[in-house]
């Protein structure tokens, strides 16, 4: 598979603030890239280095094989972009501006853009200032998606979608793959996410802190464990990887390190199994615990500095 | 159940509507901090130095009411400023400023009102101010509260600085200028409730000044004493008719309140009957298609109502001065200093063409106006986010900028011809050296339009001093010739340096040099513009 997109030890400031400090990114032709991060990591000011609209202070930055700040124009005709606050023009109707986006990047597929419109719901009559937030999240979807380009880059795009539209919107995302582009989609609904996602990348602090598939993620977090034994729990308590042990008589709760999974499983069934229900951990835990370390090692920070 | 509604009911719900007012108006006059002086001290300025000017001009009583006489026969520069009622330096300079510095307080007090009403909700801002404790009509409240200080203030300082020449007549002028003010204050608080944007508001609010000027034009033109049907209709006639200095007529300062309080009355009335971010005058929906097919369409589309009203209102100017030209310079003439003056604005040369070269100047330095706000466009698309999209497509930022630029550029270039197309209508006489005239303007606005793609390229967040500096050429050129100021100052300005046509020497070097100025400004400009971070 080639790269889409390759970013390695991007550095950008803006005065004293290190917005990118050192980031990488690797995104493989073909795939929908999760791009997730806190508020503030970087996550739109890497999305404007790729589009060249910065300059990065250093590191390398390619986007479908061309430099996008050099080749920025030539690269712009494979590549659909929607932000994630839309503004237009007052007095353009959103219709026009899909058009007018549309071939700016070199041509419209007028069959999708009817039927995208229809999906969305979305009524291209209206002018500018009249959309609400959503109703501009759709326009510039619309103009993205009925594009004929390589990669979308989407910058936080359902803001302001009601759930039926975001179903609509994941539809979308799905039918872009099934065609073969790639996706960057940079996130805060890990649901989305992880509905979508072949791959993610978290950022923090402007630095990729994890990279990869969910479940090579996964692997490195803790399942969750509910069991109901036969006999009395032995040794639970001293395998390493276990974590929050509760033991209510033969009943027992607890976290375990999803690679000493094997272990765990072998020390219950000794015990002998009734029930056994375990969950995976979410997206939504695998991001907590970074930025929640992020938290502590904040709090740590604050504390030497005492 | 019904102990919490009635709970509820207790408050009745009118003695809130002005809820927050008093924090909103020390918000309004913090963000205005710099705005509102700016405003007051150019106008005070304008009015205040008149009376030396007009010592200087008319020193002796035998001037003066030679002035009177000639002006009771002299209709087009009746038309222009207006009639005279006293000899006296403050009735003369009730006279000659009066109108125009009404004109001024206008335009500050309807760009204040809207700032803070329309502007407000048009950003959406006003929802979040509007969700906290704040009445239905307080935001309206403060808006026009704060163009009440700002006209307290100025008529403070008129007062007050030209008491030296009598303090009554000195409070009856400062009075009625801010009540001109006042009257457009409420009168842009009406038209932000009728459109849905602010600059429609503001243009809506203009094009009524606008018609006050002409009205009392017209009714100037054809008497003499201010007491034509038509110069009563306008609020700029009223400030004339108070007659400062020549026996005020007190009760006309009435007629302002009364304007003002019924329109605010109005704008009141309309403000509690609409929701937040409405009007009155709904958008029209627009195409589901579009035709704009490129960065330069988009570009003309965006600015190509500005370049219509500017187009007009150059044409307009250029019969309005073409025609009184004549009348103008046989005034002018019988007067040794104005004509030095004149001669020092526009060249040595026969008086006529020493008007006209006056008035095609200042006529270029309002096009100084018109280029930095086209080549601003840039900045605004920029701030608001729009050029982040464009420039995410197949755009190069040369090739978004090159159409603005184009309609910059281009557009100061077709406002001069149309104004010396004008001049010419108006004047009946010499087509091709009018013409001429108004081209030659050309390099000294590009050469301002170029120091404005400059500072946007290289130093956005100072892309605004180019209004300043376009200010200031058109001070310096206005005021500079009357105040005598020395060399240095009026050469600091590109118009300083244009040959004075029609009627004097065309000499190329500083229009070329000037013309090859603007041209490396523009390049420099691009240059920082290509190789800078677009700010979101």
């Amino acid at each position: 598979m080639t790269k889409a997109i390759t970013v390695s030890g991007l550095h950008k400031s803006f005065g004293a603030t290190h917005a990118l400090d050192g980031l990488d990114l690797d995104v493989e032709t073909g795939e929908v890239h999760g791009f997730l991060g806190p508020n503030g990591a970087g996550k739109s000011t890497t999305i404007r280095v790729l589009l060249g609209l910065l300059r990065a202070d250093s590191g390398g930055a390619q986007v479908l094989g061309r430099d996008p700040w050099t080749d920025a124009v030539e690269l712009h005709r494979r590549v659909a972009y929607v932000p994630g606050d839309v503004t237009l023009w007052r007095n353009l109707s959103g219709g026009e501006v899909i058009d007018l986006y549309g071939r700016l990047r070199g041509g419209l597929d007028r069959r999708r853009r009817t039927e995208l419109i229809e999906r969305f719901e979305l009524d291209p009559t209206k002018k500018g200032r009249t959309y609400s937030k959503g109703n501009r999240q759709k326009v510039a979807l619309v103009a993205a998606f009925a594009s004929d380009v390589d990669l979308l880059i989407l910058d936080e795009p359902t803001s302001g979608l009601d759930p039926l539209m975001e179903e609509i919107f994941q539809r979308c995302v799905e039918e872009e793959r099934d065609r073969g582009r790639t996706v960057l989609l940079s996130s805060h609904i890990l649901s989305e996410v992880e509905e979508l996602c072949d791959r993610v990348s978290i950022i923090r602090k402007g630095r990729t802190v994890e990279s990869g598939s969910l479940a090579d993620l996964r692997h490195l977090t803790r399942t969750s464990v509910t069991a109901e034994l036969a006999g009395p729990p032995n040794g639970l308590a001293h395998l390493p990887g276990v974590h929050g042990l509760d033991i209510r008589g033969r009943r027992v709760r607890f976290q375990v390190d999803t690679d000493k999974l094997d272990a765990v499983l072998r020390s219950l069934s000794e015990s002998g199994v009734r029930s056994l229900t375990s969950t995976p951990p979410t997206l939504e835990e695998l991001f907590l615990r970074h930025y929640q370390d992020d938290l502590q090692g904040d709090a740590r920070g604050t504390e030497a500095a005492r | 159940m019904t102990a919490v509604a009635s709970a509820f009911a207790v408050r009745a719900p009118r003695a809130r509507q002005l809820a927050g007012t008093g924090t909103l108006l020390r918000f309004a006059l913090r963000r205005d901090r710099i705005l509102v002086p700016v405003w007051v001290a150019v106008n005070a300025l304008v009015v205040l130095s008149m009376p030396r000017t007009l010592r200087s001009l008319y020193g002796t009583p035998a001037q003066r009411a030679d002035l009177a006489d000639q002006l009771a026969t002299n209709t087009s520069l009746r038309a222009m400023v207006g009639p005279v009622f006293g000899q006296s330096l403050g009735a003369l300079t009730a006279w000659r400023v009066g109108v125009y510095a009404g004109l001024l307080a206008a335009v500050m007090s309807l760009l204040v009102v809207v700032r803070h009403t329309r502007d407000e909700e048009e950003s959406g801002r006003q929802e979040l101010i509007s969700s906290a404790m704040v009445g239905r009509r307080a935001p309206l409240t403060a808006a026009l509260l704060t163009a009440g200080v700002a006209n307290a203030a100025l008529a403070l300082v008129i007062t007050a600085g030209l008491a030296g020449q009598g303090a009554t007549g000195a409070l009856a002028l400062g009075l009625g200028i801010a009540g001109v003010g006042m009257v457009f204050a409420t009168m842009a608080a009406i038209a932000a409730q009728l459109t849905e944007s602010a600059r429609l508001a503001r243009g809506l609010t203009s094009a009524v000044l606008g018609a006050a000027f002409v009205l009392r034009a017209a009714g100037d033109a054809g008497t003499n004493g201010g007491s034509s049907l038509l110069t009563r209709l306008s609020p700029l006639g009223w400030l004339e008719n108070e007659r400062p200095y020549a026996g005020e007529r007190w009760w006309v300062l009435l007629l302002f309140a009364a304007a003002a309080l019924l329109q605010g009355a109005v704008a009141y009335a309309l403000a509690g009957r609409r929701d937040v971010g409405m009007s009155f005058l709904p958008t029209r929906p627009g195409p589901a298609t579009g035709r704009l097919g490129s960065a330069g369409a988009l570009a003309w589309r965006l600015q190509r109502g500005s370049v219509l009203g500017w187009s007009l209102g150059f044409f307009v100017a250029g019969v309005v001065y073409g025609g009184m030209t004549n009348g103008a310079a046989d005034l002018v003439g019988s007067n040794a200093k104005a004509r030095e003056i004149f001669q020092r604005m526009g060249g040595h040369s026969g008086l006529t063409d020493a008007f006209l070269a006056a008035m095609v100047g200042v006529m270029g330095m309002v096009a100084a106006l018109q280029i930095v706000a086209s080549v601003l466009r840039l900045h605004g698309e920029e701030t608001s986010a729009r050029a982040e999209t464009v420039l995410a497509n197949a755009v190069g930022r040369l090739r978004w900028a090159a159409g603005h630029l184009l309609i910059a550029f281009g557009g100061a270039a077709l406002i001069m011809l149309l104004a010396g197309l004008g001049f010419a209508a108006g004047y009946g006489r010499e087509t091709g050296p009018i013409l001429g005239a108004c081209l030659v303007q050309l390099p000294a606005v590009w050469m301002i339009g170029g120091l404005a793609v400059l500072l946007y390229g290289v130093l956005p967040r100072g892309a605004v001093l180019a209004w300043g500096v376009a200010g200031a050429a058109l001070l310096i050129g206005w005021v500079g010739p009357a105040l005598n100021l020395p060399r240095a100052v009026l050469d600091a300005s590109p118009f300083g340096h244009l040959p004075k046509l029609p009627g004097g020497q065309m000499a190329w070097a500083p229009v070329l040099t000037l013309t090859g100025i603007a041209v490396v400004l523009v390049a420099g400009g691009l240059a920082g513009l290509r190789r800078r971070d677009m700010t979101g």
